[in-house]
Order: C-alpha cells, then structure tokens, then sequence
C-alpha cells in the first residue's frame, strides 16, 4: 500500500495520458461513426458502398497495426511524422468509429418508418428531418452500445504505449523496472485502468438517462440517483440496439 | 514511394509462418474462451460465489488485455512458452465476453422450460444438458462468432510478450531490409483476408439462428 501510495504522482501522470488518448480518440470516433453511420443508412448507393468500405476496411484492421502504420510507415510515405501521441488518438478513433458507425447505421434504420414518413408529410427537409426527429430517437439506442465502445477504447489505449507513448502501461512498465516489483507496478496499473472505466460507465448511464427523459420515456431500472450503480437488466427494450 | 513487388513475394512466407501463429492464438484461446465462458456463466447462478465471479470478471472485462498479458507474462517462471501464456490470458479475457453472451442466452430461455425440467424431475445435469444449453446457446452463436474475430484482431497484442506472430514478423522484416512500409501495409492486408470473409459467415451464421 506505501508502495503505491509513494507511486501515485507517478501514476497519475500516465493515467493522465490515458485519459486525453480516450477522450481525443473517442471524439474522434464519435464524429466518424456519426458520418460514416448516417451515410450508410441513406438510400443512395453511392454513399452507402463508402460507408461500408469504411466500416469493413477499418473494422478489419486491429487498432494496433493501424498504430504501427500511422506511425512508422506513415511517415515514409507522406514525409510527415506524426506525433507519437496524435498517431494513436487518430488510430484508435478510425477503428472504434468503424465500429460506431455500424452502430449508428442500425440506431438510424431503428427509428419507426412512419417518422420519417411524417416528416415528409409535414414537408420538411431531410436535413430537418435527421436532426429534429430521427437522430434524438436514434440517439437513445445507440448510447448503451457507444457505452461498450468507449470502454473498449479505452482499453484500447494501452497499445499506444508499445509505439512510445507514456501513458498507465508505460508508467508501470517503468516503476515495475525501477523498483523490481512486479505486481505491485501492475496491480497499481489495473486498478486505476479498473476506476476510469467506472467512471466512464456512470457517465454513459447519466447520458442515457438523459436521452431517454428527452424523449418521455422512463429509463430503465428506475429514477433514483442509486438506479445509476446498477447495472441494467436484461431485457429491457429501451435502448437496446440491434 | 513505388511499392516493391518482389519483396512483397519474397517475405510472404516468414508472413504466413506468423499469421499461422497469429490462426493458432485465436483459436486455442477461443476454445477456452468457450470452455470457461460457459463455466462462469453458470456458475455465476450459484448465490455467494457467483457474485465474487462476477466481480472477478467485471475487473477482466474493464481492464486492458495488453497490460494483463505482460502482467501475466512477467509472473510467470522462465521458460514458459510466450504463446502459451498469451493463449491463456487471451482465453480468459474472452471468457469474460463470452460468459456474458451465454448468460443472456440462459436468462432468454423461457421460465416454463426451467418448471417443466423440475416438474419432471430431471437431475441438474439433464436439465442443464438436455433443457436449457441446447436451447440458450443456440440462440448466442452469432454473438459467440463475432468474439472470434475481435480475438483475432487483438492477437497482435502478444507481440508485447515476444510472440513472433504477424506483426512482429513485420517489424523484424521490416527493419531487416527498410521496407516498412511494405511490411506494414501487408499486415493490414493480411488482416482483412482473414477479417472480411469470417464477417460474411457470421453474417451467415446471423441470418440462419435468429439472433436472441
């Protein structure tokens, strides 16, 4: 526990980089899956087959040899070189936006046919359409599948250390070299990888209590602040994203 | 930047010798993955320990792989096959998933299913093996299919422990002869011809068992 305690400055610096690698790389993800989702629900071909290119190109790819790309090829074929740090937020946002993007397509394609067919009715335009009526009810059903996502992400950011980034890995791959203890360094690590991802399945549950309550519907497992520690039971068919 | 043809013919054999590791890490590691997913998730019915389970697993499943594997790896005595060591850790992260996958498959089974078993007085080993997993994980194979490919996806991650498998070949080959850019790029290649086509027959697989 000393050791730890004594370690915790140290930690803290890393699990501070972890923190900007999820949160840059799930804004990036977000603003992917949003653009690559809402192009592959729409009824043209064309905008369909580059979403679909996107999704099964970058699904395909795991995150760390995109990493490895972006940071050792990438540079020799455009003379740039990236940031260590920008080089993973980028790579981990195109992976899990693949996977947003699915998400996000399906959500889209949820929302009932006769929303948008009175939508039509009332003449409005699609983008009117998109924005005041189907993505507020696409937005409830996707949220718990984006609440995977970004704990996936980020677990995802500890790769980021194998191309030099110093984030919570890398901070116990040095206290565990420097001071020869071995699980403690790591069990340090986990830990505090552990409390990040409650904290981020909170903040999803207040986000989709949120959603939900926008839209009149009561959310699941009930109203109170203590709903939001348990974990939502099976079944439930409020946001529930097929 | 002229993409160099002959190379790319020249290494592809040290390439298939690390997909070929990188195709026995997943599917070892997948056969514990369903192995223990479906013991976890049936213990995880038993009151007191089910709940300890499932906190174990909750911190696994919250966790991230790459940092289990060198954690592991580090513990472990000299001497022990690096593969093994990702096999095993790659298996009981899944299992983690998977458990979760079979769970939701065992609550889908309809309550009257778990009466009629009682009713007739089945011993629990009938019940579970004749009654409820035939019916539950039925239901879950799509769900199970797609665990397959994100394990294969995170099999790069055992070129931490000093498993030569794809990625690692790569970097190997590619810092032996400067051609990494070739080297790199052929990996993500190689990644989409196994990713893509497991895609479709999940696809497949999704259309022909209803999903739950």
């Amino acid at each position: 526990m000393d050791f730890l305690i004594e370690q915790l400055p140290r930690y803290l610096d890393g699990a501070l980089i972890t923190v900007q690698l999820t949160a840059g790389g799930s804004a990036l993800a977000f603003v992917l899956a949003m653009v690559f989702g809402i192009l592959g629900s729409m009824k043209h071909w064309l905008p369909r087959a580059v979403a679909t290119v996107y999704v099964e190109v970058f699904r395909g790819i795991a995150a760390l040899v995109l990493m490895f790309w972006m940071a050792y090829a990438l540079p020799l074929v455009s003379g740039y070189k990236l940031d260590d740090t920008f080089a993973a937020i980028v790579a981990l946002g195109i992976n899990l936006g693949a996977y947003g993007a699915e998400v996000v397509r399906a959500a889209v394609n949820a929302v009932p046919k006769a929303q948008v067919e009175a939508c039509v009715a009332l003449n409005m335009s699609w983008f009117q359409r998109t924005r005041l009526v189907v993505l507020p009810q696409a937005w409830a059903q996707m949220l718990p599948t984006f609440g995977n996502l970004v704990i996936e992400l980020m677990k995802a950011t500890a790769v980021a250390y194998l191309i030099g980034v110093a984030d919570l890995t890398a901070v116990a791959q040095q206290i565990r070299s420097a001071t020869g203890e071995t699980v403690l360094a790591f069990t340090g690590a986990l830990i505090l990888y552990y409390l990040i991802a409650q904290v981020l399945i909170f903040g999803m549950r207040l986000l989709e209590r949120r959603a939900n309550r926008k839209l009149g519907r009561i959310p699941p497992g009930g109203t109170g602040l203590l709903a939001l520690l348990r974990p939502p039971s099976v079944g439930t068919k409020v946001g529930v994203a097929k | 930047m002229i993409w160099d043809f002959e190379f790319t013919l020249e290494v592809m054999p040290d390439f298939l010798r690390g997909l070929w590791v990188t195709v026995q890490a997943t599917v070892f590691g997948y056969l514990i993955a369903l192995a223990l997913g479906l013991v976890i998730a049936m213990v995880r019915r038993i009151p007191v320990l089910g709940t300890i389970v499932h906190v174990v697993m909750e911190f696994i499943r919250t966790t991230p792989l790459l940092v289990q594997l060198v954690f592991v790896f580090a513990l472990v005595p000299a001497g022990f096959s690096p593969l093994m060591v990702g096999i095993i850790v790659l298996g009981v992260h899944y299992a983690a998933y998977t458990a979760e996958v079979y769970r939701s498959g065992i609550e889908g089974v309809a309550v009257g299913q778990w009466e009629a078993a009682r009713a007739l007085s089945l011993p629990a080993r009938r019940t579970w093996g004749a009654i409820v997993l035939p019916q539950a994980i039925r239901k879950v194979i799509p769900a199970l299919g797609n665990y397959l490919i994100a394990m294969f996806k995170d099999t790069p991650l055992l070129f931490a422990i000093t498993v030569v498998e794809l990625l690692a070949t790569a970097q190997q080959v590619g810092q032996a002869s400067f051609k990494i850019v070739e080297a790199f790029t052929l990996v993500g290649f190689l990644f989409l011809l196994v990713s893509i086509p497991s895609a479709i027959i999940i696809r497949r697989l999704e259309r022909r068992y209803a999903a739950v």
